[in-house]
Protein backbone atom coordinates (compact mmCIF):
# COMPACT_ATOMS: atom_id res chain seq x y z
CA UNK A 1 0.00 0.00 0.00
CA UNK A 2 1.40 3.37 -1.01
CA UNK A 3 1.87 6.36 1.28
CA UNK A 4 -0.81 8.29 -0.61
CA UNK A 5 -3.26 5.43 -0.07
CA UNK A 6 -2.43 5.39 3.64
CA UNK A 7 -2.93 9.17 3.82
CA UNK A 8 -6.23 8.82 2.00
CA UNK A 9 -7.42 6.15 4.42
CA UNK A 10 -6.51 8.17 7.50
CA UNK A 11 -8.33 11.31 6.31
CA UNK A 12 -11.24 12.68 8.32
CA UNK A 13 -13.64 12.38 5.38
CA UNK A 14 -12.63 8.75 4.70
CA UNK A 15 -13.32 8.10 8.39
CA UNK A 16 -16.69 9.89 8.08
CA UNK A 17 -17.62 7.69 5.10
CA UNK A 18 -16.56 4.58 7.05
CA UNK A 19 -18.56 5.62 10.13
CA UNK A 20 -21.57 6.24 7.88
CA UNK A 21 -21.27 2.83 6.27
CA UNK A 22 -20.65 0.90 9.51
CA UNK A 23 -23.43 2.71 11.39
CA UNK A 24 -25.80 1.89 8.52
CA UNK A 25 -24.74 -1.75 8.59
CA UNK A 26 -25.23 -1.96 12.36
CA UNK A 27 -28.68 -0.36 12.08
CA UNK A 28 -29.61 -2.78 9.28
CA UNK A 29 -28.65 -5.70 11.55
CA UNK A 30 -30.58 -4.21 14.49
CA UNK A 31 -33.75 -3.37 12.53
CA UNK A 32 -35.19 -6.92 12.22
CA UNK A 33 -34.65 -7.46 15.95
CA UNK A 34 -36.37 -4.14 16.71
CA UNK A 35 -39.36 -5.13 14.54
CA UNK A 36 -39.54 -8.58 16.13
CA UNK A 37 -39.54 -7.03 19.63
CA UNK A 38 -42.35 -4.61 18.75
CA UNK A 39 -44.22 -7.46 17.07
CA UNK A 40 -44.49 -9.16 20.46
CA UNK A 41 -47.50 -6.91 21.09
CA UNK A 42 -49.45 -8.81 18.45
CA UNK A 43 -50.00 -11.59 21.02
CA UNK A 44 -51.16 -9.14 23.68
CA UNK A 45 -49.48 -6.47 25.78
CA UNK A 46 -48.13 -8.93 28.39
CA UNK A 47 -45.34 -10.18 26.12
CA UNK A 48 -44.30 -6.64 25.18
CA UNK A 49 -44.43 -5.63 28.84
CA UNK A 50 -42.16 -8.54 29.77
CA UNK A 51 -39.68 -7.45 27.08
CA UNK A 52 -39.79 -3.81 28.23
CA UNK A 53 -39.01 -4.84 31.82
CA UNK A 54 -36.09 -6.94 30.55
CA UNK A 55 -34.85 -3.85 28.70
CA UNK A 56 -34.69 -1.91 31.98
CA UNK A 57 -31.30 -3.53 32.70
CA UNK A 58 -28.38 -1.08 32.74
CA UNK A 59 -26.49 -2.99 30.04
CA UNK A 60 -29.50 -2.81 27.72
CA UNK A 61 -29.83 0.94 28.46
CA UNK A 62 -26.18 1.42 27.45
CA UNK A 63 -26.82 -0.55 24.27
CA UNK A 64 -29.84 1.68 23.55
CA UNK A 65 -27.59 4.71 24.03
CA UNK A 66 -25.24 3.19 21.45
CA UNK A 67 -28.15 2.74 19.05
CA UNK A 68 -29.23 6.36 19.53
CA UNK A 69 -25.65 7.37 18.68
CA UNK A 70 -25.63 5.15 15.57
CA UNK A 71 -28.99 6.46 14.39
CA UNK A 72 -28.01 10.10 14.91
CA UNK A 73 -24.56 9.75 13.34
CA UNK A 74 -26.05 7.93 10.33
CA UNK A 75 -28.74 10.61 10.00
CA UNK A 76 -26.24 13.49 10.13
CA UNK A 77 -23.74 11.67 7.89
CA UNK A 78 -26.52 11.05 5.36
CA UNK A 79 -27.59 14.69 5.55
CA UNK A 80 -24.00 15.71 4.77
CA UNK A 81 -23.93 13.38 1.74
CA UNK A 82 -27.24 14.77 0.45
CA UNK A 83 -25.98 18.33 0.89
CA UNK A 84 -22.72 17.64 -0.97
CA UNK A 85 -24.54 15.90 -3.82
CA UNK A 86 -27.41 18.33 -4.26
CA UNK A 87 -26.21 21.75 -3.16
CA UNK A 88 -23.24 23.83 -4.10
CA UNK A 89 -21.80 23.56 -0.62
CA UNK A 90 -18.42 21.86 -0.38
CA UNK A 91 -16.59 24.00 2.16
CA UNK A 92 -15.78 22.84 5.67
CA UNK A 93 -16.74 19.19 5.10
CA UNK A 94 -14.20 17.91 7.63
CA UNK A 95 -15.55 20.27 10.25
CA UNK A 96 -19.13 19.23 9.41
CA UNK A 97 -18.20 15.56 9.76
CA UNK A 98 -16.57 16.23 13.14
CA UNK A 99 -19.62 18.25 14.20
CA UNK A 100 -21.91 15.36 13.20
CA UNK A 101 -19.92 12.94 15.38
CA UNK A 102 -19.87 15.40 18.30
CA UNK A 103 -23.61 16.13 18.10
CA UNK A 104 -24.35 12.38 17.93
CA UNK A 105 -22.24 11.74 21.02
CA UNK A 106 -24.01 14.56 22.89
CA UNK A 107 -27.46 13.24 21.88
CA UNK A 108 -26.52 9.73 23.05
CA UNK A 109 -25.13 11.13 26.31
CA UNK A 110 -28.33 13.12 26.95
CA UNK A 111 -30.32 9.95 26.25
CA UNK A 112 -28.29 8.00 28.81
CA UNK A 113 -28.53 10.81 31.36
CA UNK A 114 -32.32 10.80 31.01
CA UNK A 115 -32.82 7.02 31.27
CA UNK A 116 -30.53 6.46 34.26
CA UNK B 1 -24.71 0.77 -7.85
CA UNK B 2 -26.80 1.60 -10.88
CA UNK B 3 -28.63 4.91 -11.32
CA UNK B 4 -32.04 3.49 -10.39
CA UNK B 5 -30.78 2.12 -7.06
CA UNK B 6 -28.82 5.33 -6.42
CA UNK B 7 -31.96 7.45 -6.89
CA UNK B 8 -34.03 5.14 -4.67
CA UNK B 9 -31.43 5.21 -1.92
CA UNK B 10 -31.12 9.01 -1.96
CA UNK B 11 -34.90 9.51 -2.23
CA UNK B 12 -35.59 7.23 0.74
CA UNK B 13 -32.78 8.97 2.67
CA UNK B 14 -34.36 12.39 2.05
CA UNK B 15 -37.78 11.04 2.98
CA UNK B 16 -36.47 9.54 6.22
CA UNK B 17 -34.71 12.70 7.46
CA UNK B 18 -37.84 14.15 9.12
CA UNK B 19 -39.11 10.67 10.05
CA UNK B 20 -35.90 9.86 11.95
CA UNK B 21 -35.98 13.20 13.75
CA UNK B 22 -39.55 12.52 14.93
CA UNK B 23 -38.58 8.94 15.85
CA UNK B 24 -35.67 10.18 17.98
CA UNK B 25 -38.04 12.60 19.73
CA UNK B 26 -40.45 9.69 20.36
CA UNK B 27 -37.58 7.57 21.75
CA UNK B 28 -36.61 10.34 24.19
CA UNK B 29 -40.23 10.96 25.21
CA UNK B 30 -41.11 7.28 25.73
CA UNK B 31 -37.91 6.16 27.46
CA UNK B 32 -37.72 9.03 29.92
CA UNK B 33 -41.26 8.40 31.10
CA UNK B 34 -40.59 4.66 31.37
CA UNK B 35 -43.93 3.77 29.84
CA UNK B 36 -45.41 0.32 30.39
CA UNK B 37 -46.60 -1.66 27.36
CA UNK B 38 -50.20 -0.75 28.24
CA UNK B 39 -49.35 2.96 28.33
CA UNK B 40 -47.56 2.78 24.97
CA UNK B 41 -50.29 0.80 23.26
CA UNK B 42 -53.05 3.04 24.63
CA UNK B 43 -51.36 5.93 22.80
CA UNK B 44 -50.73 4.13 19.52
CA UNK B 45 -53.62 1.73 18.96
CA UNK B 46 -56.29 3.00 16.63
CA UNK B 47 -54.17 5.94 15.53
CA UNK B 48 -54.25 6.38 11.76
CA UNK B 49 -51.54 9.03 12.04
CA UNK B 50 -49.07 6.65 13.73
CA UNK B 51 -50.03 3.85 11.30
CA UNK B 52 -49.26 6.13 8.32
CA UNK B 53 -46.09 7.53 9.91
CA UNK B 54 -44.54 4.17 10.84
CA UNK B 55 -45.92 2.39 7.77
CA UNK B 56 -44.10 4.90 5.57
CA UNK B 57 -41.02 4.70 7.79
CA UNK B 58 -40.87 0.90 7.55
CA UNK B 59 -41.23 0.95 3.74
CA UNK B 60 -38.54 3.63 3.31
CA UNK B 61 -36.17 1.95 5.81
CA UNK B 62 -36.59 -1.47 4.15
CA UNK B 63 -35.72 -0.08 0.70
CA UNK B 64 -32.87 2.10 1.99
CA UNK B 65 -31.33 -0.67 4.12
CA UNK B 66 -31.64 -3.29 1.38
CA UNK B 67 -29.78 -1.09 -1.12
CA UNK B 68 -27.13 -0.26 1.49
CA UNK B 69 -26.61 -3.94 2.34
CA UNK B 70 -26.33 -4.71 -1.38
CA UNK B 71 -23.61 -2.08 -1.76
CA UNK B 72 -21.66 -3.40 1.25
CA UNK B 73 -21.90 -6.99 0.02
CA UNK B 74 -20.86 -6.01 -3.52
CA UNK B 75 -17.81 -4.11 -2.29
CA UNK B 76 -16.71 -6.00 0.82
CA UNK B 77 -17.75 -9.62 0.29
CA UNK B 78 -16.74 -12.18 -2.32
CA UNK B 79 -20.39 -12.33 -3.50
CA UNK B 80 -21.01 -11.42 -7.10
CA UNK B 81 -23.37 -8.55 -7.92
CA UNK B 82 -26.23 -10.89 -8.78
CA UNK B 83 -25.98 -12.82 -5.50
CA UNK B 84 -25.61 -9.60 -3.50
CA UNK B 85 -28.71 -8.25 -5.23
CA UNK B 86 -30.67 -11.41 -4.48
CA UNK B 87 -29.65 -11.34 -0.81
CA UNK B 88 -30.59 -7.66 -0.61
CA UNK B 89 -34.04 -8.30 -2.08
CA UNK B 90 -34.69 -11.08 0.44
CA UNK B 91 -33.39 -8.88 3.26
CA UNK B 92 -35.61 -5.98 2.17
CA UNK B 93 -38.66 -8.24 1.94
CA UNK B 94 -37.93 -9.64 5.42
CA UNK B 95 -37.68 -6.11 6.78
CA UNK B 96 -40.95 -5.19 5.11
CA UNK B 97 -42.65 -8.27 6.57
CA UNK B 98 -41.28 -7.87 10.11
CA UNK B 99 -41.91 -4.11 9.98
CA UNK B 100 -45.50 -4.48 8.79
CA UNK B 101 -46.08 -7.01 11.58
CA UNK B 102 -44.60 -4.59 14.15
CA UNK B 103 -46.76 -1.68 12.94
CA UNK B 104 -49.82 -3.93 12.98
CA UNK B 105 -49.03 -5.09 16.51
CA UNK B 106 -48.47 -1.60 17.90
CA UNK B 107 -51.06 0.41 15.99
CA UNK B 108 -53.82 -2.01 15.06
CA UNK B 109 -53.44 -4.74 17.68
Amino acid sequence: MSVSQLNHRSGALWLAAMVHRLSGLALAIFLPLHFLALGLAIDGEARLESFLRWSDRPLVKFAEGGLVFLLTVHLLGGLRVLVIENLDWHDGQKQLAMLAAAVSAVVAFIFLARVF
Amino acid sequence: MNVRLYVWQRATAALMLPLVLVHIAVIFYATQRGFSAAEILSRTRGSIAWACFYGLFVAAAAIHAAIGVRNVLSEWSPLKDRSAGLFAILFGLALLGFGARAVTAVVLG
